[in-house]
C-alpha cells in the first residue's frame, strides 16, 4: 500500500487522460472510390491536470483540431481510450456523454461562425443552461456576461453582427463557462483576432483560470502564444506527438528537430538579430497524411535524419523531468 | 516641429536616391447607403528600388484599401484624393486602360489566398503562360519556356510536373510560390505582398520570405509588405509604416523604429504580442477599447480614446504626421521617450 500511495495521489489529480488514440478518415477518389486512408491522429497519449493548461502546436494538418474533436467524440476516435474525470468517454453512449460534455467545453476559431446570428447574446448565453435545465437562467446569464467582460444592460439584446470579432469572442468563452465546466478546449480561441483584442481575450482567458480554477487545451498554430497561456507544452507533426514538457523547459531547450525548426522559424521583433542567427529551417513540404513515410514521420525534412530514422519509429521517451521526445537523435541538452 | 516647418523639411529633404514610389497624403472615401467611410486619412511614404517596406495595421487600419487605391483597384464607389509618384509618374486618376498597363508590368500584387488568387479549373502551367504573354509578344514555345524559367525561379518542387496540375493540387505554399511567379512574369519594379504569408503555416512563411528576399537581391524590385504582423517587418523590412485608422502614426527604418518607438499606439502592439522571452501566464499590457469607427472619427487623435498617455488636446486635435527626427515620423502629441 505504501508504494501504491504516490501513484494513486497522482491519478486522483488527473483530469483527463488520453491513451493512443488513434482517429482515421477514408479518403474518396474519382466516383466516390476509396483512395486511401487518412491518418489524422495516430497513437496519442497524454495527461491533462487539474487546474492546468497544455498548449498544442504543430503546422496545418498535424491533427491538432482533430485530436481535439476526439477527445470530446465528435466523432469518435477509432480506438484507444479517453478518461475524463475517471469515465471512459469512448464507452458512453449517448445520454452519459451529454452528461459527461457538461464539464467538457470547446471554444472555436471564426467567432461569427460559432454563433447563431438570429439569436440575442442573452439567448446564445442561455441555451446550454436550458439543454442542462439549470436553475435562476436570467440572473446566470447576466453574471456570465459580467465575468467575460461585457455589459449585461448594454449587450444582452444585441446579435452577433452588431458585435466585433473580440466581443463574440467573449460571448462564446461565456456561452463554453456557463455550466461551470471542468475543462475547455480552445481550438485557434484567438488566432483570428488583432493583436490588441488578442491580449484582452487573453488575460479573459488567464483570469477564468485564477478565477474558476478551470483547465485548458489551447490548441494554436502560434507558438509564442501557446507559451503565453500554458504550463506544458505538446508538439504535434502529422498526427502524432514528437515532442511534450513544462512550457519552459520545451521553448529554453527544444530536444526535437522540429520543434527547433518551428521556433526558429518565428519572425524575431529585433530586426539586428535577422543575420545573426543561423537559422533550422525546413525545406520542402509536409508529407501527405495518407502515405506518411515509415519510420520517422518528420524524417523526409529532418536535417538529422539517419538510416535508422527511417526503419525504426521512434516512441516517447523520458529525457528530463516530465520532458518526453520521440527521436532517435534528440537536440543535445545543452543550456 | 511646426507642420510648416514639417513639410520646408519635406522639400529641403532629397535623399541620395530618386524614389520609385511616393506616396503623398493618400486618402481614400467609400460612399453608398447614406454612409461615409474614411477609410484612408493621410497615408505618405517613400520607397527606393531594391528596398521594402512594411505597411503595419490592424484589420480596417487601411493597409489593404491604400495599395488597392495604387493599383487602381478600387471599386467606383471609392474617392481616392492625393498623390502617388511611381518612377515618376502619377499613378492616381489614370483610366482603366493605362492602369491595365502598368499593372503587371510595372507593379505586381500577391494576395493572402492564394487559392482563390488562382483559377481552379486552368492548370498552373497554362495560367502563367497567359501571365508572361499578357506582357509581351513572345509566342508559344518562348513563353513556355520562360514559365519553366519562372517556376524555377520561385524553387517550385518537380516544376516540369507541377507545371500540367491544378491548383486544388498543390498546397498552400506552393500556390503562393505560383502566384509569385505569375506577378513577377512582367518583371515588375514593385511587388506589393498583401499579407501573402499571413494564410501559410510559419515554417512556410520563413521559406516564402526568404525566396522574397532572395529574388529581391537577384531582379532589384521593390517590396511592399502589408502585414498585421510586427515581427514580419522586424525581421524582413527596411523601412516601417505604422497605420491607425486610415492613419500613418508612424514611420522609420525598421533598427530604428523598434529601438526607439515614438507613438504609443505603436508601444501597444509590440507590448501586446505574446512572445517566447515572457514567462507563461504572465499579464499581457492591456489597451482597453476597439478601433474608432471609420464612418465618425473622433476630433482629435484616433487613438486618444485608447491611449494611457492621452491629455484634452489630443481629444480636439490631431497631431500632425511629421518628421521629428532624423527619418523617424510620427504622429502624436504626446510621444514616448521624449521630453515634453
Amino acid at each position: 500500500m505504501g508504494l501504491l500511495a504516490p501513484v494513486w495521489g497522482f491519478v486522483m489529480s488527473v483530469l483527463l487522460s488520453v491513451r493512443n488514440v488513434v482517429q482515421e478518415f477514408t479518403a474518396r477518389g474519382r466516383g466516390g472510390v476509396k483512395g486511401g486512408v487518412v491518418h489524422a491522429v495516430s497513437d496519442v497519449s497524454f495527461d491533462l491536470e487539474k487546474g492546468e493548461t497544455l498548449g498544442v502546436v504543430g503546422e496545418t494538418g498535424s491533427g491538432k483540431s482533430t485530436l481535439a474533436r476526439s477527445i470530446l467524440q465528435a466523432p469518435r476516435p477509432k480506438s484507444g481510450e479517453v478518461h475524463f474525470l475517471g469515465q471512459d468517454l469512448m464507452r458512453h453512449r449517448s445520454r452519459a456523454l451529454t452528461q459527461a460534455r457538461r464539464q467538457l467545453q470547446m471554444v472555436f476559431q471564426d467567432p461569427y461562425g460559432s454563433l447563431n446570428p438570429r439569436w440575442r447574446v442573452s439567448e446564445i448565453v442561455e441555451e446550454p443552461l436550458i439543454g442542462y435545465r439549470a436553475p435562476n437562467r436570467d440572473s446566470r446569464v447576466r453574471e456570465l456576461l459580467d465575468l467575460v467582460g461585457l455589459n449585461p444592460d448594454t449587450y444582452a439584446r444585441r446579435r452577433p453582427h452588431e458585435l466585433s470579432g473580440g466581443q463574440c469572442q467573449r460571448v462564446a468563452i461565456a456561452r463554453a463557462i456557463a455550466l461551470d465546466p471542468a475543462l475547455v478546449v480552445c481550438d485557434e480561441a484567438v488566432s483570428s483576432l488583432d493583436v490588441l483584442i488578442q491580449a484582452q481575450v487573453l488575460n479573459l482567458f488567464e483570469r477564468l483560470r485564477r478565477e474558476l480554477g478551470l483547465s485548458y487545451l489551447f490548441i494554436s498554430h502560434d507558438l509564442a502564444l501557446v507559451k503565453q497561456v500554458s504550463d506544458r507544452v505538446a508538439v504535434m507533426h502529422l498526427g502524432q506527438l514528437c515532442e511534450i514538457g513544462p512550457a519552459e523547459a520545451l521553448y529554453r531547450a527544444p530536444m526535437h528537430p522540429y520543434t527547433v525548426a518551428l521556433l526558429s522559424s518565428i519572425p524575431k521583433l529585433d530586426p539586428g538579430a535577422r543575420h545573426s542567427t543561423e537559422k533550422v529551417t525546413l525545406e520542402g513540404e509536409p508529407p501527405s497524411p495518407i502515405s506518411p513515410p515509415s519510420g520517422c514521420r518528420f524524417r523526409t525534412r529532418c536535417p538529422f535524419a539517419q538510416d535508422r530514422c527511417a526503419t525504426d519509429a521512434p516512441q516517447l521517451r523520458e529525457l528530463a523531468p516530465g520532458h518526453q521526445v520521440a527521436c532517435h537523435f534528440p537536440l543535445a541538452n545543452n543550456s | 516641429m511646426s507642420i510648416e516647418e514639417a513639410a520646408q523639411a519635406v522639400s529641403v529633404r532629397s535623399g541620395p536616391a530618386e524614389p520609385l514610389l511616393e506616396v503623398e497624403d493618400l486618402r481614400v472615401r467609400f460612399t453608398g447607403r447614406g454612409r461615409r467611410v474614411h477609410a484612408v486619412n493621410g497615408l505618405s511614404y517613400r520607397l527606393c528600388a531594391g528596398r521594402t517596406l512594411a505597411v503595419i495595421g490592424e484589420s480596417g487600419s487601411g493597409k489593404s484599401v491604400s495599395s488597392r487605391a495604387l493599383m487602381g483597384l478600387l471599386p467606383p464607389t471609392a474617392t481616392v484624393t492625393g498623390s502617388a509618384r511611381f518612377d515618376g509618374r502619377e499613378l492616381l486618376g489614370r483610366s482603366d486602360r493605362q492602369m491595365r498597363r502598368i499593372r503587371g508590368a510595372d507593379i505586381a500584387m500577391v494576395f493572402q489566398d492564394p487559392s482563390r488568387s488562382l483559377n481552379p479549373t486552368m492548370r498552373i502551367g497554362v495560367q502563367i503562360t497567359e501571365a508572361v504573354r499578357a506582357h509581351g509578344k513572345v509566342d508559344r514555345k518562348a513563353a513556355h519556356e520562360r514559365a519553366m524559367e519562372l517556376l524555377r525561379l520561385v524553387r517550385l518542387p518537380a516544376p516540369a510536373r507541377r507545371f500540367h496540375e491544378y491548383p486544388h493540387q498543390l498546397s498552400g505554399g506552393m500556390r503562393q510560390r505560383v502566384m509569385i511567379a505569375i506577378a513577377l512574369a512582367g518583371e515588375p519594379k514593385l511587388l506589393i505582398a498583401d499579407e501573402a504569408t499571413t494564410a501559410l503555416d510559419v515554417t512556410t512563411q520563413a521559406q516564402i520570405m526568404r525566396l522574397l528576399a532572395e529574388l529581391q537581391e537577384r531582379l532589384g524590385t521593390a517590396i511592399v509588405l502589408i502585414s498585421h504582423d510586427l515581427g514580419l517587418a522586424a525581421s524582413y523590412a527596411d523601412d516601417v509604416v505604422v497605420m491607425y485608422a486610415g492613419r500613418a502614426v508612424e514611420y522609420a527604418p525598421a533598427s530604428t523604429l523598434f529601438a526607439r518607438v515614438r507613438m504609443p499606439y505603436t508601444e501597444a502592439l509590440l507590448g501586446a504580442i505574446p512572445r517566447l522571452e515572457r514567462p507563461p501566464h504572465a499579464e499581457l499590457p492591456v489597451t482597453p477599447g476597439q478601433p474608432p469607427d471609420l464612418t465618425r472619427l473622433p476630433p482629435g487623435c484616433p487613438f486618444a480614446p485608447r491611449c494611457s498617455r492621452a491629455t484634452d488636446e489630443c481629444h480636439v486635435q490631431i497631431p500632425p504626421f511629421a518628421e521629428h527626427e532624423p527619418g523617424h515620423w510620427w504622429a502624436c502629441w504626446h510621444p514616448c521617450g521624449v521630453s515634453s
